[in-house]
């Protein structure tokens, strides 16, 4: 694996008032890995993902995304931003048809002539014969799908997925997974999974960390992560007994 | 006859029309700007607003009146911009100001309906914030033509504030609403009831290309 380092963070915190959500001392994501991030409710996955996002700033500590620093106070550029892109567990659609919502992103980026693109994106998630139905007649797997056809149609570099499979069937779950393999495998996208799910974090993963309360308990590849976990709350959680 | 009646009629349209315009390209970006941004005092200016939604036009009028007349702070002033009293421009500020805090008030309601997380959602795709606010905006272009039809409505029907500011001039500031008044006074109710059925209907039609406007949703 390329081990070309795309997020680095050091010392980063977020508090929102007096609560402190996330204190991670230091962490890294690699080019085109699959991290899976894992940890009860509340741990700070969702509040680190906004961060990865830039759409959160941090409120100490840096996090460098390839030679761009990410600190307090200052605002990621658009360039930069528009490399990373997020499928959020509940994909807000437009009150337009599929094609519309995947093509959308394209058109806030200013580029055009992506109907290709568009089409080919809806092929991948396998929704191309929905292209001209509203988004709003869709179920929450099919919508779930568009989200992921629209943040693929961007091509991002990074591609962040906020628990993409909660509340959906295992029929979508399947499709979703595979869509998520396909794009690491095929277009060595660097993909954030942040899952409840720790038998999804172990299929798709190639690295794994585990978060409480903000902090990072322990991050390892995969196999050791589930095999062999240095921390005993990790084992805990692995073992799926409950972790505080 | 009909010429005066139709001059009526079309100033009617310019009247309203015109303050309806002032009103939306000022009200809505002020409404979606309120409902989007957090700032200090926002609950307060959100007050301000709805209480305005209530004012009584007259009061309004009178307002006016008071502003534009010789000895009132803007009387004296002869800007270009700055219309005199018993004159359509005087009319329409004061149309304006009526229709103002209901586009802004609604819009910002409307815009504060559409889920927060898809403005998050758009930064995401790489929209800047501009574009983020406008998607929201017109997400909620079902409630943002409501606050210009509300605005709408309150002006067209209005007679205190334009017969205060406009004086019910015949051939200058005489619109339908004044007219209905004038001929009801004068006992010529079927001329008074005829005004008021080309008022309906002139609502009616207007309300029906926002209707058009708000596209599709009630063919679902």
């Amino acid at each position: 694996m390329n081990k070309e380092t795309i997020y680095q963070l050091q010392n980063v915190t977020k508090r929102y008032g007096h609560r402190q959500v996330l204190n991670i001392e230091s962490l890294e994501v690699f080019q085109g890995e699959i991290l899976g991030v894992v940890g009860p409710s509340g741990a700070g996955k969702s509040t680190l993902l906004r961060i990865f996002n830039f759409l959160e700033q941090p409120t100490s500590g840096l996090i460098k995304f390839q030679r761009e620093r990410y600190e307090p106070g200052r605002e990621m550029p658009l360039k930069v931003r528009r490399k990373v892109t997020t499928v959020f567990q509940r994909p807000m659609l437009l009150d337009r048809n599929v094609f519309d919502n995947v093509e959308y992103g394209l058109r806030l980026q200013g580029r055009r002539n992506g109907n290709q693109r568009v089409q080919r994106s809806l092929e991948q998630v396998g929704l191309s014969e929905f292209a001209r139905q509203r988004a709003c007649t869709l179920s929450g797997g099919e919508a779930q799908r568009v989200a992921l056809a629209r943040a693929m149609v961007l091509q991002p570099q990074v591609l962040l997925l906020d628990e993409p499979t909660a509340n959906l069937d295992p029929h979508n779950v399947g499709l979703i997974e595979e869509i998520i393999k396909t794009l690491n495998h095929e277009q060595s996208v660097t993909l954030v999974l942040v899952t409840h799910n720790v038998f999804q974090a172990r299929r798709l993963a190639d690295r794994v960390v585990f978060i409480l309360e903000g902090q990072v308990v322990e991050v390892a590849q995969v196999d050791q992560f589930f095999e062999a976990p240095q921390d005993a709350r990790t084992k805990a959680f692995v073992n799926g007994e409950m972790v505080y | 006859m009909f010429s005066d009646f139709t001059e009526i009629v079309i100033l009617s349209l310019q009247v309203s029309g015109i303050a309806l315009l002032f009103s939306t390209l000022i009200g809505v970006p002020v409404g979606a700007i309120i409902g989007l941004t957090r700032f200090f005092g926002r609950r307060l200016v959100a007050a301000i607003l709805y209480t305005g939604m209530g004012f009584p036009p007259v009061v309004i009028g009178l307002f006016v009146y008071i502003l534009l007349s010789r000895s009132g702070p803007l009387g004296a002033l002869t800007f270009p911009f700055i219309p005199d009293l018993f004159t359509p421009g005087a009319m329409i500020l004061a149309q304006t100001i009526i229709s103002f805090p209901l586009v802004a008030g609604f819009t910002m309601a409307a815009v504060m309906g559409v889920n927060p997380n898809l403005r998050t959602q758009m930064l995401s795709l790489g929209a800047t914030k501009r574009q983020a606010a406008l998607t929201v905006l017109t997400e909620a272009r079902l409630g943002v033509i409501v606050a210009i039809a509300a605005g709408f409505g309150s002006i067209i029907s209005e007679v205190g504030a334009v017969m205060l500011v406009g004086g019910n001039i015949e051939g200058r500031t005489r619109v339908l609403t004044t007219a209905i008044v004038l001929e009801t006074r004068k006992g010529n109710f079927d001329l008074a009831l005829l005004l008021g059925v080309v008022l309906l209907l002139l609502t009616f039609f207007a309300n029906l290309i926002m209707l058009r406007l708000q596209g599709t949703v009630f063919d679902e």
